[in-house]
């Protein structure tokens, strides 16, 4: 573990971006997936992580919700959420803690994972009821709003196995947004649909970065959407990022040459 | 005498003893079922102070015979100062030892749900026992549901023990009437039928019932 | 109350001996469950529905009641109709019959796994029936089965205690004779449970041994 002492407490106010990952490295086993990324994303931004299988790249969504790192911290609006403040020292977070800070942090699967024994609302409304303690009423509200957003309403009482992909993974931002996380995760959402629906989710997605000030991360290989609604692109590769910029720049202009091969390959395939 | 004129004189007798044997089973399954959930979550928490008790207990009442627990329950505790009355002896017996096998099947139960739920439930910051009460076990228990019909009719099966340690059970009374009219094949063959009719008639019905009520809960119908 | 050991060595020989005995009947009862079980789960297989019927009747029959009940009813029935059997013939049948009936499960699951291709293989080159189950499509039902029957061997050992009831000498019946004879309980019936627990628990892992040899004999892994 490096020296956590060249860590800040507290992100300063003037140095404060939603998402921090500060030398952070993941290892499985004897294998280093990432290695010293150093990752800011600031408030309202919406970034796009792209780059081949085994790059890493699904690791970084990972690692700010479900896994545990290995080196280096990661700040989520100023405060770590890998670590703890103990008598003005960082120290590795217990395991309260970290659930906790993930509080702010809602991701979407690329397999839905819906709660097949509940309803789309209560899917939605399971979260605010049963962490973050609100009145069943209060929730239902919130959860028909969200589910009116992303234009599930008139399915609100149906089961996942009724539901089409796209309609699940609907229903999986809206119980996801119902926590009102500060950053949104968004783990392939739309590599496990079929063709014809990819459309309605990431209209979905395309509605929520552009009328809601949401800090979104995603990892996706639907590079036309990217570049459409994206303020910045990172290039992940071999653990690393690459190359970034905005949509315009690295899709346009890549000036690496891994980039290079890696989008012309994924243009050859579309 | 005819097979309708023996159970005319002798039916009252199994009928007492249906509800001994009723009792039994329905005392024995609720506490398999308690001891099936807290040893089957304790083999798997990652505390070891949870599993090895858990491991231990489940190695130990699945490694030997239910007849000879029944039997140590009923002799030997009682030398260490612990007595307790043969109703209360066969039905505990019944209940720790098949809980040791039903704590492996809610174990399984529980790793055949998906690892997606425990995510989704993760990244909804649900506690470990919100998570587990919520959303994994009312998954697990559809999973669980076909092996717990054969644990079920082991477990009824197990009652005929009890007889041994004098309970007055179906098996008790086919003993006694055994023992009185020589009538083996109808005394004994009585009492295989109601068993079975117990089994095929009312608890497999009853599971597969239960299995359907959860498919649709779990919107699976 | 205190255990001793004195009395303890003093009852090993004779335990030990029924333990030689409890592996005997185990041995031959599984023996007839092994055999009868095959023969059960073909007949299932047969083209004629109610031979078919009957068989899967008689299985479910078997399975559904308890097996100290046919036990009883094996060893007292025959006397009923002038055949005397011995404890030990009697026991034998009822516990060979009644694992019988498992083991045919077992077999006609692992049958089942056979993909259909391979008979339809059978099939093109004109193989007997007999051919094709015992040179093709049995070996292959094998290696699936093992673990469940596995699983009934110790099952059917832990089951002998219940032959003790008939008077067949074996384990259990030997620690009621010395715990009656003696008026001491205590440590008879733990060495018993003690017996019983040494030779299961490594069981499992011997199981899971057997069947990765049986699937190296065959050439299948």
């Amino acid at each position: 573990m490096d020296n956590l002492s060249t860590f800040p407490l507290e992100l300063p106010a003037d140095d404060k971006p939603m998402v921090r990952f500060q030398n952070v490295t993941k290892r499985y086993g004897a294998l280093t997936v990432l290695d010293n990324l150093n990752l800011d994303v600031a408030e309202g931004e919406m970034v796009t992580i792209i780059g081949p299988s085994g790059s890493g790249k699904t690791t970084v969504l990972r690692m700010l919700m479900l896994e545990q790192i290995q080196g280096g911290v990661i700040y989520v609006d100023g405060r770590p959420i890998t670590h703890m403040n103990k008598g003005g020292k960082l120290i590795p977070a217990s395991e309260k803690y970290i659930r906790v800070a993930r509080e702010d942090v809602g991701m979407c699967f690329q397999h839905f994972n819906l709660f097949p024994h509940m309803t789309a609302i209560q899917n939605c409304m399971e979260g605010p009821v049963q962490v973050l303690g609100m009145s069943k009423k209060d929730a239902r509200e919130r959860s028909e709003e969200l589910l009116e957003l992303v234009g599930m309403i008139d399915k609100k009482d149906q089961h996942p196995s009724r539901l089409s992909g796209g309609q699940q993974q609907r229903v999986a931002i809206a119980r996801a947004l119902a926590m009102r996380p500060k950053v949104l995760l968004l783990d392939e959402v739309t590599s496990a649909l079929d063709p014809e629906v990819i459309g309605e989710v990431t209209e979905v997605i395309k509605n929520l970065v552009t009328a809601h000030n949401l800090t979104i991360m995603m990892v996706t290989h639907q590079m036309g959407f990217a570049r459409e609604i994206s303020d910045r692109v990172c290039f992940f590769y071999g653990g690393r990022i690459e190359e970034q910029g905005s949509p315009a720049e690295l899709f346009g202009n890549p000036r690496k040459e891994r980039t290079q091969q890696f989008l012309s390959a994924v243009k050859s395939a579309d | 005498m005819s097979y309708p004129e023996f159970l005319a004189v002798h039916g009252g007798r199994y009928l007492d003893g249906i509800q001994v044997t009723a009792v039994q089973f329905l005392m024995a399954a609720a506490l398999a079922i308690v001891i099936s959930l807290i040893m089957g979550l304790g083999k798997l928490s990652s505390n070891r102070l949870l599993r090895w008790p858990a491991v231990a207990y489940i190695e130990f009442f699945r490694g030997t015979s239910l007849l000879v627990q029944l039997f140590w329950l009923f002799y030997v505790l009682p030398l260490f100062g612990i007595t307790f009355d043969k109703y209360v002896t066969g039905f505990l017996a019944l209940g720790l030892n098949l809980g040791a096998y039903g704590a492996e099947l809610v174990r399984g139960g529980i790793q055949a749900v998906p690892r997606g739920q425990w995510e989704a439930a993760y990244s909804l910051s649900m506690s470990p026992a919100k998570r587990m009460w919520r959303i994994i076990l009312p998954q697990a228990l559809l999973n669980m549901l076909p092996p717990w019909g054969n644990l079920i009719i082991e477990l009824l099966k197990g009652t005929a023990l009890v007889a041994l340690i004098a309970v007055p059970d179906v098996m008790f009374e086919a003993r006694q009437i055994n023992g009185s009219t020589f009538l083996s094949a109808q005394a004994f063959g009585t009492a295989l039928i109601i068993y079975y009719i117990f089994a095929r008639l009312l608890v497999t019905p009853f599971m597969r019932w239960l299995e359907r009520v959860m498919s649709r809960k779990l919107g699976r119908a | 109350m205190e255990w001793r050991w004195d009395f303890t060595w003093e009852i090993m020989p004779k335990m030990l001996a029924a333990t030689g005995n409890t592996l005997i009947a185990a041995g031959l009862g599984y023996a007839i469950a092994i055999v009868v079980g095959l023969m059960l789960a073909l007949a299932q297989r047969t083209p004629y529905r109610p031979v078919t019927l009957m068989v899967r009747e008689f299985v479910e029959f078997i399975r559904s009641t308890p097996l100290v009940l046919q036990i009883f009813f094996v060893y007292y029935v025959g006397p009923q109709f002038g055949i005397n059997l011995s404890p030990w013939v009697a026991g034998m049948i009822a516990i060979g019959l009644h694992y019988s009936a498992y083991l045919s499960e077992v077999y006609r699951g692992g049958i089942e796994s056979v993909p259909a291709g391979q008979w339809e293989a059978c099939r093109s080159i004109s193989l007997s029936t007999r051919d094709t189950y015992f040179r093709i499509i049995i070996p292959q039902a094998l290696p699936p089965s093992v673990a469940g029957m596995g699983n009934y061997l110790v099952g059917i050992f832990k089951d002998t205690p219940m032959l003790s009831v008939i008077g067949v000498a074996e384990l259990m019946h030997a620690a009621n004779a010395i715990g009656g004879q003696h008026y001491r309980y205590l440590e008879p019936y733990t060495i018993v449970g003690v017996v019983f627990l040494l030779i299961s628990l490594p069981s499992a892992g011997l199981i899971r041994a057997f069947e990765t040899w049986v699937r190296r004999k065959l050439g299948m892994t």
